[in-house]
């Protein structure tokens, strides 16, 4: 009982959480307005702030504002900034101002140009090439970025979540509880209609650590990227290209001797053809994981845009029949975008089991 | 020629637009057939549906 009012409780602070930062919103909205900002200035706002949403960044800022006397406000909290040039360099990122400042490190100067740290002199020049890119050298950077901290917190989250639950399946085995109540039905629906079919009876339990772990993984992910955290770590294409890789390493290292044998010299078909067949099921292997990185990352891409576009239409028609309309449009996307998560999840983890499938595969010749 | 690219993009979309709505009918088609496959017909139609999606995508590459 005692533990059903504090989940309750936990409910109603993150929904009172999520339209606080929705008020906040309006209130930037409403000064705007009270800046008098034209029309195509607020279009080159939206227009500014799509991208930048989409990029890492090298602090955790939920919002930001323009107070009365024109000082830009941040709130969020800095993250370390680790970087090799010559020798370490560590510091927080509250030394960059949110790139309004050059922060010193030892010897050096470094300095915060879209979301990427470059290294300059004491005053902080920049040189930039036609496409306005910087050309001053970049320190390899190993920062715990935006992305990196929410990797960690989530696979920390998945950690005690998931440990806890097993040791309460340990000691009761008659009924689950508290999360496992929830999370049971999708446990054993990835086992019995995704890994089961899709690999065999013999080897699915092989594989079943790594399927629930991704498919959780990208799930959680998903989700958080759709609360006012402004979170969003599978739209970073380095992200799903090491869970794809992961996918490929495992399909390969595990396969059994019948699928190398279809690669490489496809049993029942003339031995010309073979030679034919060669490159392109061996092309085929990499085109597999590729497939799974950009469908994940182009899905979770194309939906923050169009949710953010949308969005931005409020600040942009500022008026009633254009806000409430934006405003029923994203709410409609957003909930098109929570199955979308699920389903993104889904889709790699179903793709991930066809692989490995067909790895361990045993064909009966005739 | 500057703008082909969005024609280009604008072709990929519409076919995988048409490869989807196939996949989409037929499964319909085929459920209205067997009702009790249903479980099977929809997770078939969501990896076809899947992979022709990826390759939808290729328009993100040519805007």
């Amino acid at each position: 009982m005692h533990r059903k009012i504090t989940v309750k409780a936990l409910t109603l602070v993150f929904f009172l959480f999520s339209i606080a930062s929705f008020a906040i919103d309006n209130s930037e909205e409403e000064k705007a307005h009270l800046t008098e900002k034209t029309k195509e200035q607020r279009e080159k706002e939206v227009e500014a702030y799509i991208p930048h949403h989409l990029l890492d960044s090298h602090d955790f800022s939920l919002f930001s504002y323009t107070s009365d006397n024109g000082e830009h406000v941040y709130i969020g909290f800095p993250l370390p900034v680790i970087l090799w040039d010559n020798g370490l360099n560590v510091f927080m990122s509250s030394k960059f101002h949110h790139g309004e400042t050059i922060a010193k490190s030892g010897e050096n100067y470094y300095k915060l140009d879209h979301g990427k740290i470059y290294k300059t002199d004491a005053a902080g020049t920049l040189t930039y090439d036609a496409d306005h890119h910087a050309t001053n050298s970049k320190p390899l950077d190993l920062s715990i970025t935006k992305n990196v901290f929410t990797v960690m917190m989530v696979g920390l989250l998945m950690f005690f979540m998931f440990s806890r639950m097993a040791k309460a399946y340990k000691n009761n085995e008659s009924m689950p509880k508290g999360m496992g109540r929830l999370l049971e039905p999708i446990v054993i629906y990835i086992r019995d209609d995704i890994a089961r079919p899709n690999i065999g009876e013999k080897h699915y339990k092989r594989y079943m650590s790594y399927l629930l772990t991704v498919f959780f993984f990208i799930w959680i992910i998903n989700l958080l990227g759709l609360t006012p955290l402004g979170i969003n770590v599978t739209n970073n294409i380095a992200i799903t290209f090491c869970l794809a890789i992961i996918t490929y390493i495992i399909t390969t290292a595990t396969a059994k001797k019948d699928y190398w044998k279809h690669i490489f010299w496809m049993p029942g078909v003339p031995t010309p053809m073979k030679f034919i067949l060669m490159p392109i099921e061996l092309l085929g292997t990499f085109i597999k994981p590729f497939s799974l990185m950009i469908r994940l990352y182009a899905n979770i891409t194309a939906g923050h845009i169009v949710l953010m576009s949308i969005l931005g239409m409020i600040f942009i028609a500022q008026n009633w029949l254009g806000g409430s309309l934006s405003f029923l449009l994203a709410m409609v996307l957003g909930i098109l975008e929570l199955l979308v998560a699920a389903l993104q999840a889904y889709i790699f983890t179903m793709l991930s089991a066809l692989y490995f499938g067909s790895a361990v595969e045993e064909h009966d010749h005739h | 020629m500057t703008g082909l690219n969005f024609i280009g993009a604008g072709l990929v979309v519409i076919g995988a637009g048409i490869g989807i709505g196939q996949i989409g009918g037929k499964a319909m088609e085929a459920i209205a057939r067997q009702p009790e496959a249903t479980g099977k017909i929809q997770t078939a139609m969501l990896i076809a549906a899947a992979l022709i999606e990826g390759i939808g995508f290729a328009a993100l590459f040519a805007v």
